[in-house]
């Protein structure tokens, strides 16, 4: 009995977690045409709703009203299994997620290394999808993206392994409590980890597949990549995974590099805006959510063979060099380890 | 029945029927995947055990990187499975007798006879709280030297198979992205100029 109580308790908790993040991909998605449409002065949706806030639902309907093509000769059982293995990793990446202090799915100690498991799962998504389809232009698709995720999984890993060496634990939770202190944002770890922060990031847009590292879908080569043959509920599936992924980038840059749910003017500002709380973690989530429209809005596709150089000769050189330096920092007592 | 027993059992039956799958199916990319859900079961299986750092470390290495190029190369190649079964009413009964070697040998090895409940105790958890810490401790000052050693022979044979397979093709075009962006307007930019038509010029 009591183990169907806990079963029950933890589905409850999991859909308070995953319920929001569903939500916030459907407005995601709307935000994304609107700044992207503000920034080429245009005024994005406009119909749907008061200025366009019912877009996302709209779309929704439409997808799953839509019929879920098989194409000839596609490997069938993989070709559906696709989708959900994007969906699930990136779903599953959020039970370690703190969100303030004491409030997370799970708090374990390896959260960091759970984390990385989880993002590196997500490429099997997009291999199959691009295998089972039985199109030429899904699995090349397929291929650039699985050889992109591969590589920039190590520079981020790397990045990951600097922020490990300055706060002395895996735990997320912890993670943020070492960055408190006086001194506001400069006590937070982008200070030091300045290099891996920027590496981190960038990375994260790669892994993520989003412009300008989107030659997997490159609309101007391969129509649409791995996902080219997928339509209705199996295609918003992919999408939901993708815009997951994004937000949990951002969640893992404001928590690992800007201090999660600590103020900037902590020991500057007496009262509520001193003060940590969920708050100034959303704030910041969405100004990195910001920052990948901004990119999509900003820069040209890379092209495939500056991105593996981008990845290989510069990022991964430089994150070890900064993981030597972030050691000696810690040791010779420039920066203060542990919480 | 503990919740634990119940995940005992249905894991286990899963892993069982995957293992047995890789080596029964016939298409390559179906018996690959079957591989990484036996990974991911028997990592759970770890979970259980409370052996977090490794459960987290198999699907780590073995799921996110070493299968994802194996899955890679399957794909690329382009195999036939029907002449790999040609020989196989002929090797059955060699492959029959190598299996049960096998499984009797490790039956006398791994039996009950050696490793009942009667002759260990359960194990207790050896540390309180967080494996990973404790592993990393004893990585890093009991063991450094052959952990070091080990990272060494692996940077060796990493070192070894590029050069073994790396070699400066004749006639390939490459970039130098140096070159590329210390390229000046001059170089590449050539303005001409083309007199204007003013108003009074187009009669003329």
């Amino acid at each position: 009995m009591a183990d169907l109580l806990l079963v029950l308790w933890t589905l409850l908790k999991i859909l308070l977690v995953t319920v929001p993040i569903i939500v916030t991909v459907a407005f995601y998605t709307l935000a994304e045409r609107k700044v992207i449409g503000y920034m080429q002065v245009r005024r994005g949706p406009m119909h749907i709703g008061p200025f366009g806030l019912l877009q996302p639902f709209a779309d929704v309907f439409k997808m799953l009203f839509k019929e879920l093509m098989v194409p000839a000769n596609a490997d069938r059982t993989l070709y559906v299994i696709a989708p959900l293995l994007s969906l699930a990793p990136a779903l599953a990446a959020w039970a370690v997620v703190p969100f303030d202090e004491g409030i997370a799915l799970s708090q374990i100690d390896a959260g960091l290394l759970y984390l990385l498991a989880m993002t590196s799962l997500g490429v099997y998504g997009v291999i199959l999808a691009g295998w089972a389809s039985n199109s030429k232009y899904a699995f090349l698709g397929a291929m650039r993206s699985a050889a992109q995720i591969v590589s920039y999984e190590i520079a981020m890993g790397f990045a990951l392994v600097g922020v490990l060496i300055a706060a002395g634990t895996l735990n997320l939770e912890k993670i943020v409590l070492a960055q408190a202190g006086n001194l506001g944002p400069f006590e937070w770890f982008w200070w030091p980890l300045l290099p891996l922060f920027v590496i981190y990031f960038i990375s994260g847009v790669a892994e993520t597949n989003r412009a300008p590292f989107d030659v997997a879908e490159g609309e101007s080569e391969i129509v649409a990549g791995f996902h080219v043959e997928y339509s209705g509920a199996a295609f918003a599936v992919f999408f939901l995974a993708e815009y997951a992924n994004m937000i949990l980038i951002s969640f893992l840059a404001a928590i690992l590099f800007m201090g999660g749910w600590l103020s900037p003017f902590q020991g500057l500002i007496p009262g509520f805006l001193g003060e940590p709380s969920p708050i100034w973690l959303a704030v910041k989530v969405v100004f990195f959510m910001f920052c990948f429209l901004w990119f999509r809005a900003t820069f040209p596709r890379y092209r495939y063979d500056q991105i593996m150089r981008l990845g290989w000769k510069i990022f991964i050189p430089i994150t070890i060099v900064w993981i030597a330096v972030i050691a000696v920092m810690v040791v010779g007592g420039v920066v203060e380890r542990g919480v | 029945m503990p919740i634990e027993t119940i995940l005992f059992f249905a894991l286990s039956t899963v892993l069982v029927i995957a293992a047995g799958a890789v080596v029964t199916l016939r298409n390559p990319v179906h018996a690959a995947m079957c591989l990484v859900l036996t990974f991911f079961t028997s990592s759970m299986l770890w979970v259980l055990l409370r052996a977090e750092f490794l459960a987290i470390a198999l699907v780590l290495v073995y799921v996110g990187a070493v299968m994802v190029l194996f899955l890679f190369v399957v794909m690329m190649l382009d195999i036939n499975t029907t002449p790999l079964r040609e020989g196989f009413a002929r090797y059955l009964p060699v492959g029959l007798l190598i299996a049960a070697i096998m499984a009797a040998q490790m039956i006398a090895v791994l039996g009950t006879q050696h490793f009942g409940f009667d002759r260990y105790a359960a194990p207790a958890a050896v540390v309180e709280g967080s494996n990973t810490e404790a592993l990393g401790r004893l990585l890093y000052t009991q063991y450094v030297y052959p952990f070091e050693i080990a990272a060494v022979i692996l940077l060796v044979a990493i070192v070894a198979a590029i050069a073994l397979t790396h070699r400066r093709r004749e006639g390939v075009k490459t970039q130098d992205p140096g070159k590329q962006t210390m390229v000046t307007k001059a170089e590449r930019l050539r303005v001409v100029k083309v007199g204007s038509e003013s108003k009074e010029g187009r009669g003329a």
